[in-house]
Protein backbone atom coordinates (compact mmCIF):
# COMPACT_ATOMS: atom_id res chain seq x y z
CA UNK A 1 0.00 0.00 0.00
CA UNK A 2 2.91 2.41 0.94
CA UNK A 3 4.49 2.52 -2.55
CA UNK A 4 0.91 3.22 -4.01
CA UNK A 5 0.53 6.19 -1.91
CA UNK A 6 3.91 7.36 -2.25
CA UNK A 7 2.83 7.45 -6.07
CA UNK A 8 -0.13 9.98 -5.50
CA UNK A 9 2.07 12.11 -4.71
CA UNK A 10 3.04 13.70 -8.05
CA UNK A 11 6.76 15.13 -8.48
CA UNK A 12 7.90 16.24 -10.85
CA UNK A 13 11.99 17.09 -12.76
CA UNK A 14 12.11 18.68 -15.31
CA UNK A 15 15.54 18.59 -16.79
CA UNK A 16 16.65 22.13 -18.45
CA UNK A 17 18.49 22.25 -21.47
CA UNK A 18 20.61 25.47 -21.80
CA UNK A 19 23.88 26.60 -22.99
CA UNK A 20 25.57 28.12 -20.46
CA UNK A 21 24.66 31.36 -21.46
CA UNK A 22 21.01 31.35 -21.57
CA UNK A 23 18.19 28.87 -21.01
CA UNK A 24 16.57 26.99 -24.34
CA UNK A 25 13.07 28.39 -24.74
CA UNK A 26 11.38 24.76 -25.06
CA UNK A 27 12.18 24.11 -21.12
CA UNK A 28 9.84 26.64 -20.69
CA UNK A 29 7.34 24.47 -22.70
CA UNK A 30 8.28 21.71 -20.75
CA UNK A 31 7.44 23.25 -17.31
CA UNK A 32 3.99 23.61 -18.70
CA UNK A 33 3.40 19.87 -19.52
CA UNK A 34 4.83 19.59 -16.33
CA UNK A 35 2.15 22.05 -14.44
CA UNK A 36 -0.29 20.03 -16.81
CA UNK A 37 0.86 16.60 -14.84
CA UNK A 38 0.22 18.30 -11.17
CA UNK A 39 2.24 18.26 -8.21
CA UNK A 40 5.49 19.84 -7.61
CA UNK A 41 8.38 20.89 -10.49
CA UNK A 42 11.67 20.73 -9.44
CA UNK A 43 13.86 21.77 -12.21
CA UNK A 44 17.72 20.26 -12.72
CA UNK A 45 20.27 22.45 -14.54
CA UNK A 46 23.93 21.05 -15.41
CA UNK A 47 26.63 22.33 -17.27
CA UNK A 48 29.68 23.50 -17.42
CA UNK A 49 28.59 26.75 -15.93
CA UNK A 50 24.62 26.94 -14.72
CA UNK A 51 24.22 30.76 -13.41
CA UNK A 52 22.12 32.14 -16.16
CA UNK A 53 20.13 28.95 -16.49
CA UNK A 54 19.59 28.59 -12.94
CA UNK A 55 18.65 31.81 -12.21
CA UNK A 56 15.83 32.19 -15.12
CA UNK A 57 15.09 28.35 -14.44
CA UNK A 58 14.24 29.73 -10.88
CA UNK A 59 11.97 32.39 -11.52
CA UNK A 60 9.66 30.46 -13.55
CA UNK A 61 6.20 30.33 -12.71
CA UNK A 62 5.55 27.15 -10.85
CA UNK A 63 9.23 26.08 -10.06
CA UNK A 64 9.56 24.51 -7.41
CA UNK A 65 13.09 23.81 -6.98
CA UNK A 66 15.99 24.31 -9.54
CA UNK A 67 18.44 21.67 -8.40
CA UNK A 68 22.31 22.98 -9.66
CA UNK A 69 24.86 20.70 -11.21
CA UNK A 70 27.86 22.82 -12.01
CA UNK A 71 30.52 20.56 -13.28
CA UNK A 72 33.52 20.11 -16.06
CA UNK A 73 32.10 16.74 -16.37
CA UNK A 74 28.89 18.19 -18.18
CA UNK A 75 31.02 19.65 -21.04
CA UNK A 76 29.12 19.17 -24.19
CA UNK A 77 26.10 17.47 -21.87
CA UNK A 78 26.88 13.99 -23.23
CA UNK A 79 23.95 11.45 -22.45
CA UNK A 80 27.21 9.97 -20.56
CA UNK A 81 27.54 12.48 -17.93
CA UNK A 82 24.27 13.56 -17.95
CA UNK A 83 22.33 10.06 -16.90
CA UNK A 84 24.14 9.64 -13.77
CA UNK A 85 23.44 12.72 -12.46
CA UNK A 86 19.42 12.57 -13.17
CA UNK A 87 19.53 8.99 -11.42
CA UNK A 88 21.21 10.33 -8.59
CA UNK A 89 18.42 12.99 -8.28
CA UNK A 90 15.80 10.44 -8.90
CA UNK A 91 16.99 8.22 -6.31
CA UNK A 92 17.33 10.96 -4.03
CA UNK A 93 14.06 12.57 -4.52
CA UNK A 94 11.91 10.53 -6.02
CA UNK A 95 9.83 11.78 -8.84
CA UNK A 96 7.16 10.43 -10.55
CA UNK A 97 7.75 12.01 -13.38
CA UNK A 98 10.80 12.97 -15.23
CA UNK A 99 11.05 15.59 -18.41
CA UNK A 100 12.98 17.25 -21.04
CA UNK A 101 11.90 18.90 -23.90
CA UNK A 102 11.66 16.55 -27.40
CA UNK A 103 15.15 18.26 -28.51
CA UNK A 104 18.05 17.13 -29.87
CA UNK A 105 19.57 16.89 -26.14
CA UNK A 106 16.32 16.03 -24.53
CA UNK A 107 15.58 12.63 -27.22
CA UNK A 108 19.17 11.55 -26.69
CA UNK A 109 19.50 11.97 -22.65
CA UNK A 110 16.01 10.58 -21.65
CA UNK A 111 15.81 7.24 -23.53
CA UNK A 112 19.19 6.47 -22.10
CA UNK A 113 17.84 7.46 -18.30
CA UNK A 114 14.57 5.50 -18.98
CA UNK A 115 16.54 2.07 -19.70
CA UNK A 116 18.61 2.62 -16.74
CA UNK A 117 15.30 3.09 -14.56
CA UNK A 118 14.10 0.27 -16.78
CA UNK A 119 10.68 2.06 -17.86
CA UNK A 120 9.73 2.53 -21.06
CA UNK A 121 9.87 5.99 -22.42
CA UNK A 122 7.15 8.28 -23.91
CA UNK A 123 8.33 10.53 -26.83
CA UNK A 124 7.04 13.87 -27.89
CA UNK A 125 3.75 14.15 -25.96
CA UNK A 126 1.44 16.80 -27.51
CA UNK A 127 -0.95 16.73 -24.40
CA UNK A 128 -1.07 15.11 -20.82
CA UNK A 129 -4.42 13.65 -20.05
CA UNK A 130 -3.87 12.56 -16.59
CA UNK A 131 -0.73 11.81 -14.79
CA UNK A 132 -0.58 8.17 -16.55
CA UNK A 133 -2.17 9.13 -19.79
CA UNK A 134 -0.53 10.92 -22.56
CA UNK A 135 -1.01 11.70 -25.78
CA UNK A 136 1.33 11.77 -28.79
CA UNK A 137 1.51 11.26 -32.43
CA UNK A 138 2.52 8.10 -34.90
CA UNK A 139 3.38 7.13 -38.29
CA UNK A 140 4.56 11.11 -39.25
CA UNK A 141 1.55 12.58 -37.28
CA UNK A 142 -0.91 11.15 -39.43
CA UNK A 143 -2.31 9.17 -35.88
CA UNK A 144 -2.66 10.21 -32.84
CA UNK A 145 -1.76 7.91 -29.72
CA UNK A 146 -3.30 7.79 -26.54
CA UNK A 147 -1.71 5.52 -24.04
CA UNK A 148 -1.32 4.54 -20.67
CA UNK A 149 1.90 3.90 -18.68
CA UNK A 150 2.09 1.24 -16.60
CA UNK A 151 5.76 2.07 -15.19
CA UNK A 152 6.11 3.08 -11.85
CA UNK A 153 7.91 6.63 -12.65
CA UNK A 154 6.94 8.27 -16.10
CA UNK A 155 10.18 9.73 -18.05
CA UNK A 156 8.74 11.58 -21.14
CA UNK A 157 9.61 14.25 -23.49
CA UNK A 158 7.55 16.98 -24.55
CA UNK A 159 7.09 18.43 -28.03
CA UNK A 160 7.78 21.98 -27.11
CA UNK A 161 5.20 23.70 -29.70
CA UNK A 162 1.91 21.87 -28.44
CA UNK A 163 2.62 23.62 -24.39
CA UNK A 164 2.59 27.05 -23.73
CA UNK A 165 5.99 28.27 -22.29
CA UNK A 166 5.39 28.68 -18.70
CA UNK A 167 5.49 32.70 -17.21
CA UNK A 168 9.56 33.86 -16.89
CA UNK A 169 8.58 35.47 -14.14
CA UNK A 170 6.80 35.39 -10.82
CA UNK A 171 8.45 32.48 -9.89
CA UNK A 172 10.44 31.78 -6.47
CA UNK A 173 11.84 27.99 -6.74
CA UNK A 174 14.64 27.39 -4.12
CA UNK A 175 18.26 26.74 -5.59
CA UNK A 176 20.15 23.76 -4.10
CA UNK A 177 23.07 22.04 -4.97
CA UNK A 178 22.07 18.66 -6.89
CA UNK A 179 23.14 15.41 -5.37
CA UNK A 180 27.07 15.53 -5.62
CA UNK A 181 28.98 12.87 -7.48
CA UNK A 182 31.80 11.74 -9.63
CA UNK A 183 29.82 11.90 -13.64
CA UNK A 184 32.75 11.94 -15.62
CA UNK A 185 31.91 9.59 -18.03
CA UNK A 186 35.80 7.80 -19.89
CA UNK A 187 33.24 6.13 -22.51
CA UNK A 188 32.60 9.66 -24.41
CA UNK A 189 34.06 12.99 -24.83
CA UNK A 190 32.75 16.39 -26.29
CA UNK A 191 35.36 18.06 -29.28
CA UNK A 192 32.91 20.58 -30.55
CA UNK A 193 30.37 22.27 -31.87
CA UNK A 194 29.67 24.18 -35.37
CA UNK A 195 26.66 26.23 -35.37
CA UNK A 196 24.38 27.30 -38.40
CA UNK A 197 24.87 31.13 -37.71
CA UNK A 198 21.91 33.26 -38.14
CA UNK A 199 20.70 36.65 -36.93
CA UNK A 200 17.34 35.45 -37.43
CA UNK A 201 14.62 34.10 -34.82
CA UNK A 202 15.49 30.19 -34.02
CA UNK A 203 12.86 28.29 -35.93
CA UNK A 204 11.21 26.21 -32.97
CA UNK A 205 10.16 29.12 -31.60
CA UNK A 206 9.58 32.04 -34.60
CA UNK A 207 5.73 33.17 -35.09
CA UNK A 208 6.81 33.24 -39.08
CA UNK A 209 8.35 30.94 -40.92
CA UNK A 210 9.19 31.14 -45.00
CA UNK A 211 10.41 27.81 -45.87
CA UNK A 212 11.54 26.26 -49.25
CA UNK A 213 11.95 23.45 -51.05
CA UNK A 214 13.16 21.48 -54.18
CA UNK A 215 11.72 24.24 -56.39
CA UNK A 216 14.40 27.13 -55.59
CA UNK A 217 16.65 25.05 -57.25
CA UNK A 218 20.04 26.40 -55.93
CA UNK A 219 21.54 27.40 -52.38
CA UNK A 220 21.63 30.86 -54.44
CA UNK A 221 17.78 31.09 -54.87
CA UNK A 222 17.63 30.77 -51.16
CA UNK A 223 18.05 34.61 -50.97
CA UNK A 224 14.82 35.41 -52.77
CA UNK A 225 13.39 33.60 -48.98
CA UNK A 226 15.71 35.33 -46.89
CA UNK A 227 14.63 38.71 -48.72
CA UNK A 228 11.15 37.76 -47.66
CA UNK A 229 11.64 36.24 -44.45
CA UNK A 230 13.31 40.10 -43.31
CA UNK A 231 9.93 41.47 -43.92
CA UNK A 232 8.31 39.26 -41.57
CA UNK A 233 11.16 38.89 -39.03
CA UNK A 234 10.67 35.41 -40.00
CA UNK A 235 12.99 32.22 -39.50
CA UNK A 236 13.86 30.23 -42.96
CA UNK A 237 13.27 26.60 -43.21
CA UNK A 238 13.77 24.01 -45.35
CA UNK A 239 12.31 20.77 -46.72
CA UNK A 240 14.13 17.26 -47.09
CA UNK A 241 14.40 17.58 -50.51
CA UNK A 242 15.88 21.22 -50.38
CA UNK A 243 18.72 20.04 -47.73
CA UNK A 244 19.60 16.25 -49.44
CA UNK A 245 20.32 18.96 -52.68
CA UNK A 246 22.87 20.90 -50.41
CA UNK A 247 20.84 24.03 -50.57
CA UNK A 248 20.97 24.89 -46.98
CA UNK A 249 22.26 22.78 -43.39
CA UNK A 250 20.31 20.07 -42.15
CA UNK A 251 19.36 22.07 -39.27
CA UNK A 252 16.57 23.77 -41.06
CA UNK A 253 14.59 20.81 -42.01
CA UNK A 254 11.29 20.59 -41.27
CA UNK A 255 9.62 17.65 -40.59
CA UNK A 256 9.11 13.89 -39.12
CA UNK A 257 12.64 13.70 -38.90
CA UNK A 258 13.64 17.24 -38.55
CA UNK A 259 12.18 19.91 -36.31
CA UNK A 260 8.79 20.38 -35.51
CA UNK A 261 7.37 24.35 -35.78
CA UNK A 262 3.62 25.43 -35.20
CA UNK A 263 3.95 28.83 -36.62
CA UNK A 264 1.02 31.40 -36.53
CA UNK A 265 2.10 31.98 -40.36
CA UNK A 266 4.08 29.42 -42.22
CA UNK A 267 4.79 29.82 -46.05
CA UNK A 268 5.80 26.70 -47.82
CA UNK A 269 7.81 28.17 -51.13
CA UNK A 270 8.53 25.54 -53.66
CA UNK A 271 7.51 22.43 -51.50
CA UNK A 272 5.32 20.01 -52.73
CA UNK A 273 4.21 18.62 -49.32
CA UNK A 274 5.20 15.02 -48.80
CA UNK A 275 3.67 13.31 -45.94
CA UNK A 276 6.92 13.54 -43.80
CA UNK A 277 7.23 17.34 -44.33
CA UNK A 278 3.99 18.51 -43.20
CA UNK A 279 4.21 15.94 -40.19
CA UNK A 280 6.60 19.19 -39.19
CA UNK A 281 4.16 21.97 -39.76
CA UNK A 282 0.68 21.04 -39.93
CA UNK A 283 -0.25 22.80 -36.60
CA UNK A 284 0.47 26.04 -38.13
CA UNK A 285 -2.13 28.55 -37.66
CA UNK A 286 -1.96 29.54 -41.33
CA UNK A 287 -0.02 27.93 -43.93
CA UNK A 288 0.45 29.47 -47.08
CA UNK A 289 1.80 27.71 -50.53
CA UNK A 290 3.45 29.06 -53.58
CA UNK A 291 3.61 26.28 -55.90
CA UNK A 292 3.25 25.82 -59.82
CA UNK A 293 1.61 22.69 -59.43
CA UNK A 294 -1.87 23.38 -58.77
CA UNK A 295 -1.84 19.64 -57.98
CA UNK A 296 0.58 19.51 -54.98
CA UNK A 297 -0.32 18.13 -52.28
CA UNK A 298 0.37 21.16 -49.91
CA UNK A 299 -2.43 23.05 -50.99
CA UNK A 300 -4.44 20.70 -49.24
CA UNK A 301 -3.42 21.51 -46.31
CA UNK A 302 -3.05 25.14 -47.51
CA UNK A 303 -5.05 28.16 -46.10
CA UNK A 304 -3.99 30.18 -48.77
CA UNK A 305 -2.76 28.88 -52.24
CA UNK A 306 -1.10 31.04 -55.14
CA UNK A 307 -0.12 28.73 -58.04
CA UNK A 308 2.55 30.69 -59.68
CA UNK A 309 6.64 30.58 -60.62
CA UNK A 310 8.20 31.09 -57.29
CA UNK A 311 10.90 33.35 -58.95
CA UNK A 312 8.84 35.67 -59.96
CA UNK A 313 5.63 35.00 -56.74
CA UNK A 314 8.64 36.10 -54.10
CA UNK A 315 9.77 38.74 -55.20
CA UNK A 316 6.78 40.43 -55.91
CA UNK A 317 5.36 39.94 -52.63
CA UNK A 318 8.54 40.78 -50.88
CA UNK A 319 7.91 43.83 -53.26
CA UNK A 320 4.34 44.87 -51.86
CA UNK A 321 4.86 44.60 -47.96
CA UNK B 1 36.93 -3.46 -34.71
CA UNK B 2 35.24 -6.81 -35.84
CA UNK B 3 31.61 -7.48 -35.36
CA UNK B 4 29.13 -4.81 -36.34
CA UNK B 5 25.29 -5.53 -35.49
CA UNK B 6 23.04 -3.56 -37.46
CA UNK B 7 18.90 -3.59 -36.77
CA UNK B 8 16.41 -3.05 -39.08
CA UNK B 9 12.42 -2.82 -38.63
CA UNK B 10 9.74 -3.90 -41.05
CA UNK B 11 7.59 -0.88 -41.18
CA UNK B 12 4.86 0.46 -43.61
CA UNK B 13 6.38 2.28 -46.22
CA UNK B 14 7.15 5.68 -46.24
CA UNK B 15 5.43 6.59 -49.12
CA UNK B 16 1.94 4.78 -47.47
CA UNK B 17 -0.82 7.07 -46.25
CA UNK B 18 -1.62 5.10 -43.34
CA UNK B 19 -5.49 4.46 -42.00
CA UNK B 20 -6.60 4.63 -38.86
CA UNK B 21 -9.21 1.21 -37.37
CA UNK B 22 -12.50 2.07 -37.18
CA UNK B 23 -12.29 0.69 -33.77
CA UNK B 24 -9.53 3.22 -32.82
CA UNK B 25 -7.11 0.14 -32.07
CA UNK B 26 -4.27 0.91 -34.22
CA UNK B 27 -3.90 1.69 -37.75
CA UNK B 28 -4.50 -0.82 -41.06
CA UNK B 29 -1.26 -2.85 -41.57
CA UNK B 30 -3.29 -5.94 -43.71
CA UNK B 31 -2.27 -5.60 -47.28
CA UNK B 32 -0.42 -2.56 -47.24
CA UNK B 33 3.01 -2.26 -48.03
CA UNK B 34 5.74 -2.84 -46.14
CA UNK B 35 9.46 -1.73 -46.92
CA UNK B 36 12.54 -1.71 -44.39
CA UNK B 37 12.66 1.30 -42.06
CA UNK B 38 14.30 4.12 -44.38
CA UNK B 39 17.19 5.26 -41.20
CA UNK B 40 17.53 1.07 -41.16
CA UNK B 41 18.99 1.34 -44.59
CA UNK B 42 21.31 4.00 -44.05
CA UNK B 43 22.15 1.98 -40.88
CA UNK B 44 23.07 -1.52 -43.25
CA UNK B 45 24.92 0.85 -45.21
CA UNK B 46 27.08 1.95 -43.11
CA UNK B 47 28.00 -0.92 -41.50
CA UNK B 48 28.44 -2.42 -44.88
CA UNK B 49 31.04 0.15 -45.79
CA UNK B 50 32.78 -0.40 -42.92
CA UNK B 51 33.01 -3.87 -43.95
CA UNK B 52 34.66 -2.84 -47.69
CA UNK B 53 37.00 -0.57 -45.63
CA UNK B 54 38.54 -3.85 -43.81
CA UNK B 55 37.10 -1.91 -40.67
CA UNK B 56 34.39 -4.72 -40.04
CA UNK B 57 34.69 -8.00 -40.31
CA UNK B 58 31.42 -9.26 -40.48
CA UNK B 59 28.14 -7.30 -40.50
CA UNK B 60 25.15 -9.37 -38.64
CA UNK B 61 21.41 -7.87 -39.44
CA UNK B 62 18.35 -8.73 -36.50
CA UNK B 63 15.10 -7.98 -36.50
CA UNK B 64 12.70 -8.44 -33.98
CA UNK B 65 8.69 -8.81 -35.22
CA UNK B 66 6.32 -11.48 -36.76
CA UNK B 67 7.66 -13.89 -39.42
CA UNK B 68 7.15 -11.16 -42.42
CA UNK B 69 10.16 -9.39 -40.30
CA UNK B 70 12.45 -12.02 -42.28
CA UNK B 71 11.71 -10.11 -45.46
CA UNK B 72 13.63 -6.94 -44.08
CA UNK B 73 16.31 -8.97 -43.04
CA UNK B 74 16.40 -10.51 -46.51
CA UNK B 75 17.09 -6.92 -48.16
CA UNK B 76 20.00 -6.30 -45.27
CA UNK B 77 21.81 -9.58 -46.41
CA UNK B 78 21.43 -8.62 -49.87
CA UNK B 79 22.84 -5.11 -49.46
CA UNK B 80 26.01 -6.91 -48.05
CA UNK B 81 24.95 -7.97 -44.67
CA UNK B 82 27.02 -11.52 -43.80
CA UNK B 83 24.28 -13.10 -41.76
CA UNK B 84 21.01 -12.88 -40.17
CA UNK B 85 19.30 -13.19 -36.51
CA UNK B 86 15.59 -13.40 -36.40
CA UNK B 87 13.92 -12.86 -33.22
CA UNK B 88 10.48 -13.55 -33.44
CA UNK B 89 7.56 -11.74 -31.23
CA UNK B 90 4.38 -13.50 -32.13
CA UNK B 91 1.79 -10.70 -34.24
CA UNK B 92 -0.62 -10.24 -31.51
CA UNK B 93 2.47 -9.60 -29.09
CA UNK B 94 4.44 -7.58 -31.44
CA UNK B 95 1.84 -4.44 -30.64
CA UNK B 96 2.73 -3.82 -27.55
CA UNK B 97 6.58 -4.40 -27.77
CA UNK B 98 8.32 -1.21 -26.94
CA UNK B 99 11.88 -0.11 -27.56
CA UNK B 100 12.40 -0.98 -24.05
CA UNK B 101 12.32 -4.29 -25.04
CA UNK B 102 14.31 -4.70 -28.60
CA UNK B 103 16.79 -2.70 -26.49
CA UNK B 104 17.05 -5.94 -24.15
CA UNK B 105 16.90 -8.15 -27.16
CA UNK B 106 19.79 -6.20 -29.02
CA UNK B 107 22.29 -5.92 -25.89
CA UNK B 108 21.69 -9.18 -25.37
CA UNK B 109 22.80 -10.27 -28.94
CA UNK B 110 25.45 -7.85 -29.46
CA UNK B 111 26.95 -9.55 -26.17
CA UNK B 112 26.27 -13.28 -27.40
CA UNK B 113 27.31 -12.06 -30.62
CA UNK B 114 30.69 -10.24 -29.35
CA UNK B 115 29.97 -7.26 -31.34
CA UNK B 116 32.04 -3.99 -31.43
CA UNK B 117 29.59 -1.88 -32.76
CA UNK B 118 25.79 -1.71 -32.63
CA UNK B 119 24.47 0.33 -35.39
CA UNK B 120 20.61 1.20 -35.60
CA UNK B 121 18.67 4.13 -37.39
CA UNK B 122 17.35 6.88 -35.52
CA UNK B 123 14.13 6.38 -35.23
CA UNK B 124 11.08 4.08 -36.75
CA UNK B 125 9.00 6.06 -38.91
CA UNK B 126 6.13 4.31 -37.56
CA UNK B 127 5.90 5.05 -34.37
CA UNK B 128 8.70 7.54 -34.08
CA UNK B 129 9.96 6.90 -31.10
CA UNK B 130 13.77 7.67 -31.66
CA UNK B 131 14.82 5.74 -28.36
CA UNK B 132 15.77 2.36 -28.86
CA UNK B 133 19.93 2.91 -30.05
CA UNK B 134 19.90 5.28 -26.90
CA UNK B 135 18.73 2.57 -24.69
CA UNK B 136 20.46 -0.22 -25.79
CA UNK B 137 23.72 1.71 -25.04
CA UNK B 138 22.36 2.25 -21.43
CA UNK B 139 21.72 -1.46 -20.98
CA UNK B 140 24.93 -2.31 -21.96
CA UNK B 141 26.82 0.77 -20.65
CA UNK B 142 28.10 1.76 -23.81
CA UNK B 143 29.35 5.09 -24.92
CA UNK B 144 25.90 6.42 -27.77
CA UNK B 145 26.58 8.06 -30.88
CA UNK B 146 23.01 9.49 -31.58
CA UNK B 147 22.02 11.12 -35.06
CA UNK B 148 24.95 10.26 -36.72
CA UNK B 149 25.82 12.65 -39.83
CA UNK B 150 29.75 11.03 -39.81
CA UNK B 151 31.40 8.08 -38.79
CA UNK B 152 35.36 8.13 -38.56
CA UNK B 153 37.48 5.35 -36.68
CA UNK B 154 40.16 6.33 -34.81
CA UNK B 155 42.91 4.62 -32.98
CA UNK B 156 41.34 5.50 -29.90
CA UNK B 157 37.83 4.47 -30.72
CA UNK B 158 35.70 6.85 -33.22
CA UNK B 159 34.91 10.29 -34.04
CA UNK B 160 31.45 11.10 -34.47
CA UNK B 161 29.99 14.12 -36.27
CA UNK B 162 25.92 14.41 -34.95
CA UNK B 163 23.06 16.43 -36.48
CA UNK B 164 21.86 18.42 -33.21
CA UNK B 165 19.19 21.67 -33.02
CA UNK B 166 21.41 24.35 -33.88
CA UNK B 167 24.09 22.61 -36.81
CA UNK B 168 26.44 20.00 -36.04
CA UNK B 169 28.67 18.41 -33.32
CA UNK B 170 31.45 16.46 -32.88
CA UNK B 171 32.03 13.56 -29.73
CA UNK B 172 34.32 10.89 -29.68
CA UNK B 173 33.67 7.91 -28.04
CA UNK B 174 35.34 4.17 -27.17
CA UNK B 175 34.41 1.34 -28.17
CA UNK B 176 32.33 -0.75 -28.52
CA UNK B 177 29.63 1.75 -28.85
CA UNK B 178 26.30 1.99 -30.15
CA UNK B 179 25.09 4.71 -32.75
CA UNK B 180 22.25 5.96 -34.76
CA UNK B 181 21.94 7.13 -38.44
CA UNK B 182 20.59 10.12 -39.15
CA UNK B 183 19.42 10.94 -43.11
CA UNK B 184 22.66 12.24 -44.19
CA UNK B 185 24.92 9.53 -43.32
CA UNK B 186 24.84 8.03 -46.42
CA UNK B 187 23.11 6.80 -49.42
CA UNK B 188 21.88 3.42 -49.10
CA UNK B 189 22.97 1.19 -52.08
CA UNK B 190 20.16 -0.65 -54.06
CA UNK B 191 20.15 -4.60 -53.91
CA UNK B 192 20.97 -5.79 -57.43
CA UNK B 193 19.06 -8.86 -58.61
CA UNK B 194 22.78 -11.37 -58.23
CA UNK B 195 22.98 -9.87 -54.83
CA UNK B 196 19.04 -10.88 -54.12
CA UNK B 197 19.73 -13.90 -55.37
CA UNK B 198 22.85 -14.72 -52.79
CA UNK B 199 21.41 -13.45 -50.28
CA UNK B 200 18.75 -16.28 -50.20
CA UNK B 201 21.35 -19.06 -49.39
CA UNK B 202 22.75 -17.05 -46.42
CA UNK B 203 22.60 -17.71 -42.90
CA UNK B 204 19.31 -16.76 -40.76
CA UNK B 205 18.87 -18.02 -37.38
CA UNK B 206 15.40 -18.10 -35.91
CA UNK B 207 15.16 -17.18 -31.63
CA UNK B 208 12.49 -16.10 -29.49
CA UNK B 209 12.66 -13.35 -26.66
CA UNK B 210 12.52 -15.96 -24.09
CA UNK B 211 15.68 -17.82 -25.47
CA UNK B 212 17.18 -14.99 -25.08
CA UNK B 213 16.19 -14.28 -21.32
CA UNK B 214 14.27 -10.55 -22.24
CA UNK B 215 10.61 -10.41 -20.12
CA UNK B 216 8.25 -8.75 -22.97
CA UNK B 217 5.48 -7.97 -20.91
CA UNK B 218 3.85 -4.63 -22.22
CA UNK B 219 4.57 -1.44 -20.54
CA UNK B 220 1.98 0.28 -21.94
CA UNK B 221 -1.68 0.02 -22.74
CA UNK B 222 -2.92 1.32 -26.08
CA UNK B 223 -5.84 3.70 -25.06
CA UNK B 224 -7.22 4.45 -28.39
CA UNK B 225 -5.53 5.47 -31.70
CA UNK B 226 -6.87 8.17 -33.76
CA UNK B 227 -7.39 10.07 -36.78
CA UNK B 228 -5.34 13.96 -36.31
CA UNK B 229 -7.88 16.84 -36.77
CA UNK B 230 -8.51 17.43 -40.22
CA UNK B 231 -7.64 21.10 -41.52
CA UNK B 232 -10.75 23.33 -43.34
CA UNK B 233 -10.11 23.09 -46.77
CA UNK B 234 -8.23 26.82 -47.93
CA UNK B 235 -9.00 28.66 -50.93
CA UNK B 236 -6.49 29.42 -53.70
CA UNK B 237 -5.58 33.27 -54.47
CA UNK B 238 -5.35 34.35 -58.21
CA UNK B 239 -2.28 36.85 -57.71
CA UNK B 240 0.33 38.30 -55.53
CA UNK B 241 -2.09 41.12 -55.05
CA UNK B 242 -5.10 38.99 -53.62
CA UNK B 243 -2.07 37.07 -51.60
CA UNK B 244 -1.01 40.74 -50.01
CA UNK B 245 -4.95 40.93 -49.19
CA UNK B 246 -5.52 37.96 -47.35
CA UNK B 247 -2.19 38.35 -45.41
CA UNK B 248 -3.69 41.66 -44.33
CA UNK B 249 -7.13 40.44 -43.39
CA UNK B 250 -5.57 37.69 -41.03
CA UNK B 251 -3.35 40.44 -39.27
CA UNK B 252 -0.36 38.88 -40.75
CA UNK B 253 0.75 42.13 -42.14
Amino acid sequence: ILPFQLQRCKSTLVVAEHNNEALNPITLNTISAAKKIGGDVTVLVAGTKCGPASEAVAKVEGVTKVLVAENAAFKGLTAESVTPLVLAAQSQFKFTHILAGASAFGKNVLPRVAAKLDVSPISEIIDVKSEDTFVRTIYAGNAILTLKSKDAVKVITVRGTNFPPAAATGGSGAVEQAPAGDYASSLSEFVSQELTKSDRPELTGAKVIISGGRGLKSGDNFKLLYDLADKFGAAVGASRAAVDAGFVPNDLQIGQTGKIVAPELYIAVGISGAIQHLAGMKDSKTIVAINKDPEAPIFQVADIGIVADLFKAVPELTGKL
Amino acid sequence: MARVLVGVKRVIDYAVKVRVKPDKTGVVTQGVKHSMNPFDEIAVEEAVKLKEKKLATEVIAVSVGPAQSQEVIRTALAMGADRGVHVEVPAAEYDLLQPIHVSKILAKLALDEKADLVILGKQAIDDDANQTAQMTAAVLDWPQGTFCNKIEKTDAGLTITREIDGGLETIKTKTPAVLSADLRLNTPRYATLPNIMKAKKKPLKKVTAKDLGVDTTPRIEVVSVEDPPVRKAGATVADVDALVAKLKEGGHV
